[in-house]
Order: C-alpha cells, then structure tokens, then sequence
C-alpha cells in the first residue's frame, strides 16, 4: 500500500509538479564553517523570482558533533505518523538522539507541521551497503507511512524547507543559529500547486541535495530510468529526478562528476565527434547507456553532497546560472546582483556555458573551467 | 465457370481528351486498356481494372479518370460486398483466398487516438531552424552502466556492437523476389544517403547491392534463402525473422514465375522453383532453440553484429519479447496487425495479431518492469504512415521504426493489393523483366531520400515543440502523450492519460 504522497504535493494529478524559481550556493572549499546570514540575504535579494510557495536551504558542516551519525530532518503531519515512524527507525536503526527541530514563532509562516531531527546509527544491516540500507528506509517512510515525510537523510548535513518565502523559513528555523562550510537556498514559483512542505527544495536522498530552477522537460523517461532501478518518484516532481540521478551515477555507478555531468547535460553529437579517440568513445557510450537519463528542457541546479557543490545547466543553458568566486569561496546564483551584494569584492564572476558544470571541493582549488576561460577571453 | 464477381473500377475515358496514343494500353499490365485495331480505337475491359491509377497517371492529356464500380448490392451491415464477394471467388476456385499489402480493415488505429504535448511558458519551446536537434540512434544491447578507469578517466566498458542511425526510421524487410532488384537497390541507396539501413527480407542480398552492406539488415528467415557466411558478414545487423504482422504463424511463398535465374541464384535454389519457407524454423522449436540460432549467428559474425529477431505482434507479445531478450537478442523487431506483405492469406492478414500500439506499449512496459528494457533496442513495425507515427511510435517506447508500405508509396505504390499477382503496373512487386523496369534505381532513392528528409524536419519541430533537443528525451517518455477516445483500459495499456486530465 503506498500513501499517496502525490495528493499533497500533486492535487491535481498533473504529470509533473512545475516551478520557476531563484537558486542560491555557496561553498568555502576551504572547509571554514561561516553562518548562513549571506545565504539568505542573496536569496531574499532574488525575492520576485518566488512567490511564497516554498523556500528552503541545505547546509553541509551542520552537526559537527555528531557527524558520524545519519541525520534525519523528518517533517510530521500528525502524532500517529510519528509514532509510526519512530517504530520503523527503533527497527532498522540505532537512535542516538532525537529532538524537535527548533523554530521561532512567526506569522508569516502558516500551519508549520512538526519537524523532528534523529541522529541515527545503522544496526544490523548485514553485507547490505549501508547506503542503500539507508537509502530504503527513506524510500519506506516516504512511500508507507501517511503524514510523514523524510527531508533530508545524509551525515553532517541536514535540509530546512517549507511553503513561504526562503527568508521566512530562514527565519521560522532559526538558521542564524547554526553555522555550514556550504550552504544552498531556493526560492520557489510553483505553477499549480496550493504547495506542500515536502515539496519545496533542495530534495535529498543520502547526503545529496538538489535545489533546481526549471522544468525537465525529458521527466517522464528519466522517470521511468530511475524505477528500473528501484527509485521511486513519490513526488512526482522533476527535481526529485535529478537527486536520484546523481545517486545513481556518482554513487552507485561510481562514475566522476565530471563524467556523470556529460550524462546530465552531454554534449551534442556534432561535438562528441570532433573529441580525440579515448574521450569520443567515453562520451559516445555515455549517451548510447545513459540516454534516458539525459536531462532535457530548461534548468539551472546546484547539485550538493559532502565537501561538494556542483552548478549545472542545461546543455544550451535556457535557465540562469551565475559563478562568482573570491578566495576560498564559490558562489553560485541565478542573479549576480545576489552575489554581488553580499560579496561586493567579489574576485571572478562568470556565466557557465551550458552543459559545463561549476564545481567546488572542500580542499581543492576552484577550478578553472574551459567555459571561464572561454567567457573571459571573449569579455576581454 | 462463369464469375459471379462484379466490375470493381470503371474506367472513364473522356473522347474530347483522348488521342488514341495507347499509352494506358502500354502502361496497365492487367489487359485493362485495350487497342481494338478493327475499330481503331483504346478501349478498356472495366472488370480487369484494379484501381492502381498507372494509367490515369501517365495518360498525356489528362482524358482517364478511375472510379469505383456505383454497383450496389441491397445494404446490409452484415452481407457486405466483401464477404459476399469473397464467398463466389471461393466457390469458383475452392482455394484460399489470397492477397497483398496490409489489413485494409477498420480496426482501431491508435495512433490517430494518440495527441502529442508541447511547450507553453514554463518551458520553452526549441526552435529548429536556429538549435541543434539531436535525431540519432543507436540500435544493440546497452549494459546497465559503464564502468571507468578511476586513474585515467577512460572507458573500460566494451559495449557489444551498436549501430547508428541518423533518422529513427528503416526500410522494413521486402525480399528480393517478391520486389524487383531495382526497388532493392533503391533501398539500399536511399538508406546509404539517408544514414539508415534497409532490411533484405528472406530472399537474400543480391552481389550486386553487397556494397551497400553497411547499411543493410540482412535476414535469416525460415527457408534460409540466400543465407551463407558471406551474406552474413555482408550486413550491418543481422536479423532472425520469426514472424510477420500480415501473416503471423504462418511462412512465406514466392511462386516459382517470380523465381528468375537472378533471383533464384541470390536465393540459392533453382530457377522456376517456388520458394517456400516453412511456418516455424525448423531448428527452433522453442526459446532455447532461438538462443542458439542467436549465438550461431553471433558466432559466424565473429560477435561484431546486432542481432535482431522479428517477431509480429501477438496476444502475449510481452512476455515473448522479455524472453527474446532474455535469449540474447540485441533489437526485437515487433510487426503489427496492419503489417504489409507480398501475398499472404487474406484470412490470415486481416484477422490474426495485434495493433502494433499496444504490442510495443506492453513491450516496452515489460521489459521496464524486468529492468531489462536497455538490453535490446525495439523496432516498431506495421503500419507506420508519417512522421506522427513514428513519433507517437518512440514516446510509446520504440527506439525506431520500420516502414515498408510507406517506402513502396513513395516508389509509386498505389496500394491496390495486387502484389501476390506479380502483375504490379508500378513495377515494384514483381520481377517482369519489363515491368520492374519502371522502377529507376536513382529516382527510387531520391524518393525515399526526400520522404526520410522530410518527416525528419516534422519530428525535429514536433521534438523542439515539447521543448526537447534530443530523441532519446522522447524515446518512452509516455507524459508527452494523451488520448482521445479511448477506454480506460486502452489507456491503461498504452500508459497514456487522457487528454484534459
């Protein structure tokens, strides 16, 4: 019996929950936790490109103290799925501590459910790979009990997300009060939906995050990609496709980023046949294995994990998508006015070209890419 | 016996045009258009006329025109002119009624029940003229995932052979034999320029087409016309021929008048002789059977060929497919219920198989459900009309498609269903040393050439509409199509919503 999660998120039975939206990154890769009050700041700037209908922000470096432990964010709609919850965590896992998120009183945040934070060890899951051990659970609260939803599952990290403006539930969690070396924001403009907490960016499965401004026009074959791999769409939405993209790739399949990107986002054949020999046959299977996970139609993400954040759009970049970087520090934004305004100093700032992604990583430097240098030298 | 069958087409002959230049006498290889030297007159015998337009087409003053027969039989919805028809043309021969072409009857087309989406504001719309849009394909057996040198960033993965095509759409299997070499070789050139391939059917590859290989699907059918290493090793893909959507469960005859000395030295038998390939093969009695035909044949090919297997599209099409693949089949080729032929039993082609639609819905389900849909390509067969078929045939599933009536009416093909008679006034179904002349090997292509180019500049607008710049974002990507008309449960099968909702 699966619950339908769809209801909530999806009333209206559309194929594929749509929004515009503001997206907001930033990573010092120099793994110096910094509070998040630039982070909502440059969101809140962006603040036309949403409509109230959901914000939210994934912080990574969040529970330094207990950063061995899977830290479960889990939104309650009612006790009863609490409850039920927690009998499924007693069964599968050790539960190291457990508490209520905690949050300020605000009136521009309505009907908040209850969120609830565990810090939890994996107990008893034989040679399974943890990650997936982890991974199915998720899918079990998310899929089998009514009123509760999981919103995020990863080590050290943890999602905070909501219907209203991102700065409002910046505010309502008390995000002042924590601190992250990575932190990403969404600002959202959904279509069709009266919205729903579970709805709202960044999606998560394990320690990834997705915040995502588009629409994947591609959804229903991606979709159908993921399920024969035992990924469920609950949520019908097409930003959930992409988190469980880059599971699929980056960690079950092992692939780099820099190749799981071409399979997101590849380069179009006319350019795959002017690669040299080696890289013409990797980009040629990629597309010829991994067609149905290309992602087609318009968007900009900024894809997070552990030590990691990765800008991406399309591959003829119909969606916005800003780098900026001083420093240690990588920005990434939709507008550079909200970069700029909370870096003013700001050292590089460049337009990505599509399909090539920006990517941040705790102890390397800030890459260079083809596309910076191709920008600056046009630019100059 | 005297025939009790009715005049099917009056032909009209207006005087005041006509200049008695015998051109439709020269052109109707049915005796239809006569000259009456007595009188010193063309005139035409009505009841030999089958409506295929040579004539009317090449009359230089326009003076023919061919209209059917306004004889009536007293109406009634279940004593048709058809079946009463049929029933004297049995009671006169006593035989089986025999025909050509595809299911004429009015079964449910759901591709014309089909409607696809497009952009509008949350996602743009491409544009053609000024993006890249992306049609290419690759048919063969895809792993699960690729596996890379961590230290070197290189693909370790070997993928088993796999073959490109520029537009997802092939030239379905027609034997040398039941068409002319000159319709094969138009084929074949025409998926050469076109960046496709054309499938022999199971008559053989004649020598003089070998250099066309690259882009030839060469067939091992059940009486193995034809069939030999260098055949093999000849072609691009390799395909095991199971079944045909006109005729499934049952094998192919080509009369011993088509059976030329080039046709029966490509087809390895003596000239005159019929042609007969049995029902089943004969060393295929089951599932494990075909798996060692696939591996004979992967062995012969030294492993650098697809192999593919058609099938036609029957009751439990699903679970045959998923075994198909299971068996080591790199395409399954799946022939619909409006399947084309050059002669089968009219019984048979309009009563046996299934929609193409729902066969290639429920296979592409299945196969997903197994987590073996990447294993094999599918081919879709049988009845494909436009580039809106083929369209609506990918985001069903398909990864290409076959067309072969299609390709004989852009070679001039009036589908008069006279193919099983050899008599084909067009010269495409017949092997005349006269007739197949009508067919110009370098015209044939430009025709096909033409028709490929054109539905591909309709899919790739159809394609930049839904606001995708790459086939593969389409290929099974159900959400892209809804239905009119149709039952839940018809809906059901197709993965389709109905429109509105």
């Amino acid at each position: 019996m699966i619950k339908p999660v769809a209801t909530h998120n999806n009333p209206y039975g559309d194929d594929k929950v749509i929004a515009a939206c503001s997206i907001f990154g930033v990573i010092d890769t120099s793994g110096k936790t910094f509070p998040g009050t630039d982070v909502v700041t440059a969101i809140a700037n962006m603040h036309d490109r949403s409509n109230g209908l959901g914000g939210g922000f994934a912080v990574y470096g969040l529970y330094p103290e207990m950063a061995d432990h899977y830290a479960f964010h889990i939104m309650y709609m009612t006790a009863d799925a609490k409850r039920q919850v927690e009998a499924l965590l007693k069964e599968s896992f050790k539960i190291v501590k457990s508490e209520e998120v905690p949050t300020r009183k605000t009136e521009r945040i309505s009907n908040p459910p209850l969120v609830w934070r565990y810090f939890l060890d994996v107990a008893g899951n034989g040679d399974h790979p943890e990650a997936d051990f982890v991974m199915e659970k998720v899918m079990a609260i998310n899929c089998g009990v009514q009123d509760a939803f999981v919103f995020s599952s990863g080590k050290n990290m943890g999602v905070f997300k909501g219907v209203g403006y991102p700065e409002d539930i910046a505010h309502y969690f008390r995000l002042d009060d924590y601190l992250g070396y990575l932190w990403t924001a969404h600002g959202r403009f959904p279509t069709n939906t009266p919205g729903w907490w579970g709805g709202a960016h960044p999606f998560n499965i394990l320690d990834w995050t997705v915040v995502h401004n588009g629409e994947i026009s591609s959804y229903g074959i991606n979709r159908r990609h993921l399920e024969m791999f035992g990924y469920q769409c609950t949520l019908q939405t097409d930003t959930e496709v992409v988190a469980y993209a880059v599971d699929l790739l980056m960690r079950r399949h092992n692939l780099p980023l820099e190749i799981a990107v071409k399979v997101l986002a590849p380069p179009l054949w006319s350019q795959i046949e002017r690669e040299k020999d080696g890289t013409r046959a990797l980009q040629i299977a990629l597309r010829q294995v991994y067609g149905s996970l290309l992602l087609n139609g318009p968007f900009a993400v900024i894809i997070a994990r552990t030590g990691q954040m990765i800008g991406l759009t399309d591959r003829i970049r119909l969606r916005p998508l800003v780098a900026g970087s001083k420093g240690s520090c990588l920005y990434l934004s939709s507008e550079e006015s909200a970069i700029r305004l909370v870096c003013p100093d700001l050292e590089n700032s460049w337009i990505p070209v599509g399909g090539e992604p920006i990517v941040g990583t705790v102890g390397k430097p800030i890459a260079t890419t083809k596309s910076e240098a191709a920008v600056m030298a046009r630019d100059h | 016996m005297k025939t009790y069958l009715p005049t099917q087409f009056v032909v009209e002959r207006r005087a005041d045009r006509c200049i008695q230049c015998q051109v439709c006498v020269r052109q109707c290889s049915f005796d239809a258009n006569y000259y009456d030297a007595e009188d010193d007159e063309v005139r035409s015998r009505d009841e030999k006329c089958v409506g295929c337009h040579r004539c009317v087409t090449f009359c230089p003053t326009g003076a023919l025109t061919v209209r059917k027969n306004p004889l009536e039989y007293r109406p009634n919805c279940n004593w048709t002119a058809e079946t009463i028809e049929d029933i004297y043309k049995q009671a006169e021969s006593g035989g089986m009624l025999l025909t050509g072409m595809g299911n004429d009857k009015s079964y449910p087309i759901y591709w014309d029940h089909l409607l696809l989406n497009a952009s509008q504001v949350t996602n743009p719309s491409i544009d053609p003229l000024r993006e890249p849009m992306e049609l290419r394909t690759y048919l063969g057996r895809k792993p699960d995932r690729v596996e890379i040198d961590p230290e070197t960033l290189s693909l370790k993965t070997k993928l088993t052979p796999q073959v490109a095509i520029e537009v997802p759409v092939l030239f379905s299997a027609m034997s040398y034999g039941a068409v002319s070499l000159n319709v094969h070789e138009s084929l074949a050139r025409a998926a050469t320029e076109a960046g496709t391939l054309f499938n022999t059917g199971e008559g053989g590859l004649h020598k003089k087409l070998y250099k066309y290989g690259n882009n030839t699907i060469v067939q091992v059918a059940s009486g193995r016309f034809g069939v030999h290493a260098e055949y093999l090793n000849a072609g691009r893909i390799v395909e095991i021929k199971i079944g045909q959507g006109a005729k499934p469960g049952i094998g192919g005859h080509l009369p011993g008048e088509k059976v030329s000395p080039e046709v029966a030295a490509t087809r390895m038998i003596p000239a005159g002789t019929d042609a007969l390939s049995p029902a089943p093969h004969h060393d295929i009695y089951s599932i494990e059977d075909l798996s060692q035909l696939i591996y004979a044949l992967k062995e012969a090919t030294n492993y650098t060929k697809p192999i593919s297997v058609k099938i036609a599209a029957v009751h439990n099409a699903a679970a045959i497919a998923s075994g198909i693949v299971r068996a080591g089949a790199d395409i399954v080729a799946i022939d619909g219920l409006r399947g084309s032929t050059g002669a089968a039993p009219k019984v048979i082609r309009d009563n046996v198989g299934i929609p193409i639609e729902l066969a290639l819905a429920s296979v592409d389900q299945r196969l997903r459900q197994e987590g073996i849909r990447n294993q094999a390509s599918i081919i879709a067969a049988g009845g494909i009309r436009s580039s809106a078929d083929v369209i609506k045939a990918i985001a069903l599933g398909a990864d290409a498609v076959y067309i072969g009536t299609a390709a004989l009416i852009a070679l001039g093909c009036h589908v008069c269903q006279q193919c099983h008679t050899g008599k084909c006034a067009w010269g495409i179904c017949t092997n005349d040393a006269v007739l197949s002349k009508r067919i110009n090997p370098e015209i044939g292509a430009e025709r096909l050439v033409n028709l490929l180019r054109g539905w591909s500049l309709e899919i790739k607008d159809m394609l930049g509409g839904m606001g995708v710049n790459a086939l593969e974002s389409l290929r099974g990507n159900r959400l892209a199509l809804r239905g009119v008309g149709l039952t839940d449960t018809e809906l059901d099968i197709l993965g389709v919503r109905m429109a509105g909702s």
